[in-house]
């Protein structure tokens, strides 16, 4: 059902000399934006903490959904069952949070691998619908299980120790803010890493075309299973970081609606590019906080419009505008190079 | 347990069934028709609801309300189809799920901003909101006419389904489209036309279902996953699977409801997950059956 799409370019080996320049300069601003807002805007630290929670967990959906082709909506399942693992873990046994961290990572990569296990032999709408339907259930426990998760009114009371010891979670945000940063951080350089690899490239295939994957020996299913249970724990991990820098953790973490939203924010900036989760997540999150303010609802008019735009025209996201533009840049140098 | 407990329990769960029943078979047909991943689909539901809302509000004859509740979805699903979803048919399904998902999210926030965020209530004529003696116990009239008109649609529909040129046409197209296009079939206006009978059903189906399923913005996102579940499960594009699929749904849930309150949510997606495990195109796949 779904139709060989184009490879694109994986930057920067695969780029002309000319943007080796420009592909320097992206992988940079990135980051020194990041870095550099630390020092700048002290006052909206929380915000920007949200915002790479967002990318973080748009880069796991980037994973499974941009390189694998796995089309899923209830990706919010492993953020949100990360985030409660990572507040019971530190209501109930202890609350330092790299440990509470890690033990998140490793149950909402389990829930990815067993929940993988049950439904990544199904394709299409078929599969699309186990993943509400695993999403539903999930939400559903964690809205019935009042005495675990404190049902609609959220998990409260949760206690983070000082990370190391030494950096504690001030009202300032931080702390938060650059345990955030160097998550993200280490999670961008694996997943780099990891599609740039013959797994990555295995990946990529299989979306394009996976029977013809099947018959030159690649295991189809137990790659798919793999790097489904690799995005859930990554997607788990955001979680972590939103409950230990919010100490609170919502039910609407598990809801569809958040799915939705990481998908929408994917898509804005682009698949399959790495770079598209960060653009996306920081763009929708500020249309969302601006607009919020306006009108509380004007934000999911501004978000199905440019879902709408997005399929209908831009279909590579926001990350496409700058290929679009540096087309443009070329074809004005080549004819300027004229005699 | 009493006959008469079991009865009633039955009466309920079927009545939620005819109503997920006349939402969801324009769905069914869509998505076996047109291979389209449709989540707006409960949009329309929803317009039609809101419209039924406001004019019964406003004092209009309940069942002129059902008719433009009807219509209205209808003619916007005629103009989305030509404007919005046509280019969409030629692309993946992760296009077609972002930009439903993108209608889903305007419709909800125009309702939001037209109507209210609250529950908006659609104002039942009198007769219907009282119980009628049926033999052995009362039982809210309501429900009965839920049952009576999805019983008449599903009839109807069958009937056209079965026995018309029209129903042979849309047989054939689901079956097969490019053959269809090939003998010479304008399969485009056929896609339109059923396209506009499911939106309209679909409207009816949420002014008549505001009762069970009460009418507020997230309307749009909470019931999709529903309607969806009873299309794939039914199995896409197979008229009675979908019916069938409508009608256990709806008993599962109210049994649920009754004897597991505390289990009912997770009753219907578990049946979901495991029934989609065992049978991945559905109870009764299109090609097969209907």
């Amino acid at each position: 059902m779904t139709k060989p799409s184009s490879t694109t370019t994986l930057a920067p080996a695969a780029l002309a000399p000319i943007s080796k320049l420009w592909a320097t300069v992206g992988h940079v601003l990135p980051w020194a934006i990041a870095i550099g807002f630390f020092f700048v805007a002290e006052g909206s630290l929380s915000i920007g903490t949200q915002i790479m929670i967002w990318i973080l967990f748009a880069l796991s959906l980037d994973l499974i959904l941009g390189y694998a082709g796995i089309v899923t909506l209830g990706h919010a399942a492993f953020f949100g069952v990360g985030a409660y693992a990572a507040g019971l873990f530190s209501i109930h046994f202890s609350p330092d949070p790299l440990i509470g961290h890690i033990f998140a990572i490793v149950v909402s990569g389990l829930l990815g691998l067993v929940t993988g296990a049950l439904i990544l032999h199904t394709t299409g709408v078929t599969f699309l619908m186990l993943t509400l339907a695993t999403v539903s259930l999930i939400f559903e426990f964690g809205n019935q299980t009042r005495w675990l998760t404190g049902g609609d009114d959220g998990l409260q009371g949760m206690r983070v120790d000082p990370i190391f010891g030494m950096f504690e979670f001030n009202i300032f945000g931080q702390t938060a803010y650059v345990y955030a940063l160097v998550v993200l951080f280490i999670w961008f350089l694996f997943s780099w890493r990891l599609m740039h690899s013959p797994f990555g490239r295995s990946l990529d295939g299989i979306r394009q075309n996976s029977r013809r994957m099947r018959a030159i020996g690649t295991p189809v299913w137990w790659r798919l299973l793999a790097i489904y249970g690799i995005s859930a724990a990554m997607a788990g991990s955001a979680g972590a970081l939103l409950a230990h820098s919010t100490r609170f953790v919502g039910l609407s973490s598990l809801s569809l609606l958040t799915s939705g939203i990481v998908t929408v924010m994917l898509i804005l900036g682009g698949t399959r590019k790495l770079y598209g989760a960060f653009i996306g997540a920081a763009i929708y999150y500020l249309v969302q906080d601006s607009t919020a303010k306006i009108n509380p609802h004007f934000w999911e008019f501004i978000v199905g419009g440019m879902l709408i735009i997005t399929v209908l025209f831009l279909e590579g996201g926001l990350m496409d505008l700058g290929r679009i533009g540096r087309r443009l840049i070329s074809r004005f140098r080549q004819r300027s190079d004229l005699p | 347990m009493s006959l008469g407990f079991a009865l009633t329990i039955l009466l309920d769960g079927i009545s939620y069934g005819m109503v997920l029943f006349i939402i969801s078979v324009g769905l069914t047909i869509t998505m076996g028709l047109m291979r389209l991943v449709n989540l707006a689909h409960g949009s329309f539901a929803m317009i039609g609801g809101y419209i039924a809302g406001y004019l019964t509000q406003g004092g209009t004859n309940f069942y002129v309300a059902l008719l433009v509740a009807a219509i209205i979805p209808g003619i916007l699903g005629g103009l989305a189809e030509v404007t919005v979803f046509r280019p969409l048919y030629r692309k993946a399904e992760l296009s077609q799920v972002l930009l439903t998902i993108g209608i889903v999210f305007v419709s909800t926030a125009a309702v939001t901003v037209i109507f209210g965020a609250f529950p908006y209530p659609v104002v039942f004529p009198e007769y219907l909101t009282k119980p009628v003696d049926i033999g052995f116990r009362t039982y809210p009239a309501y429900r009965l006419f839920l049952i009576a008109v999805g019983g008449v649609v599903a009839i109807v529909l069958w009937y056209l389904i079965e026995n018309s040129l029209y129903g042979a046409k849309l047989r054939a197209a689901v079956d097969n489209p490019r053959m269809a296009r090939a003998v010479g079939m304008n399969v485009n206006v056929l896609f339109t036309g059923t396209f506009m009978v499911g939106c309209a059903l679909a409207g009816l189906g949420g002014a008549m279902g505001a009762g069970i399923m009460s009418l507020e913005p997230s309307y749009a996102l909470k019931y999709v996953v529903l309607f969806l579940v009873v299309v794939i499960v039914g199995g896409e594009g197979s008229f009675k699977g979908s019916f069938v699929a409508a009608m256990s749904l709806g008993i599962i849930d109210t049994v649920g409801k009754y004897f597991f309150s505390q289990a009912a949510p997770y009753l219907l997606y578990v049946a979901v997950f495991i029934l989609l495990l065992w049978r991945p195109q559905g109870l009764m796949p299109a090609k097969s059956v209907a």
